[in-house]
């Protein structure tokens, strides 16, 4: 679900399976907890193995962008397949973040 | 002229996390059969997610209860899926339809999006809704190109 790549100034997350409701609230609290303590430059969520994401997937977003801009950081978004790139682009999220926000 | 109904397929489950990965398959197994394309198929999964987790973070946010999902397929594409809750229902439907409008607490995240996104991947999406009582929401999309036989 979750694979957390850490060295010290940039976190990459490779997300992986449905990102829904029920999956957001776990990944939500694992990626707070990394925040909190690397307090990294750069959080980098890789969405490459991610199949499904619905509006559950812009929360779980938009919230750790402003958690990693709390501590000073910037939050990247890559490899969104194109129907999660498309609710990137219903939300506005993109224009929000939109120099960290690469859904190419 | 008049559609036929060509199929028809009722689930009802209770109203748990889990159970929105299982309704979505399930809406998309259903709409297999009418050949869809890979959007189509990622538009119906992901407006049945956003109606089935509403139901289950708002219907049900302070109960316990089921989930009725109610799916039919005429011959002229026409998937029809309706996702109905007896929760607590929606005070003012017209200000939860508003892009970013969510009654869930801050800490939840919920983008308020849940109908926005429905309303941009299906042709059609209703809404039925009365306080303490539940909502039935009505998505409607036609798939694929070809007539459909009843066979």
């Amino acid at each position: 679900m979750l694979k957390i790549y850490n060295d010290g100034k940039r976190i990459t997350a490779a997300l992986s399976g449905d990102l829904d409701h029920h999956a957001a609230r776990e990944i939500r609290l694992e990626l707070d907890d990394v925040i909190a303590r690397s307090r990294p430059e750069l959080l980098i969520l890789d969405f490459e193995k991610v199949g499904f994401m619905d509006s559950s997937g812009i929360g779980l977003i938009l919230g750790r962008s402003r958690a990693v801009r709390a501590v000073g950081g910037e939050l990247l978004v890559k490899n969104a397949r194109r129907e999660i790139a498309e609710i990137i682009k219903i939300s506005g999220l993109g224009q929000l973040i939109a120099a960290q926000c690469d859904v190419g | 002229m008049k559609r036929v109904l060509i199929n028809e397929c009722k689930a009802v489950f209770p109203a748990l996390s889990r159970n929105e990965s299982l309704s979505r398959s399930m809406a998309a197994a259903f709409a297999l059969q009418c050949d869809p394309t890979v959007e189509e198929t990622a538009a119906v999964k992901t407006a049945v997610s956003e109606a089935v987790t509403n139901a289950i973070v708002h219907g049900y946010r302070d109960s316990e209860g089921f989930v009725e999902m109610n799916m039919k397929l005429y011959d002229n594409g026409l998937l029809y899926i309706q996702i109905k809750d007896k929760g607590r229902g929606i005070d003012d439907i017209k200000a939860a339809m508003e892009p970013m409008f969510t009654t869930a607490p801050a800490a939840e995240e919920r983008s308020g999006l849940g109908f926005t996104v429905m309303q941009s991947f299906m042709d059609k999406v209703k809404v039925r809704s009365s306080a303490g009582r539940g909502t039935t929401v009505t998505l409607e999309k036609r798939i694929g190109g070809k007539p459909l036989d009843k066979r």
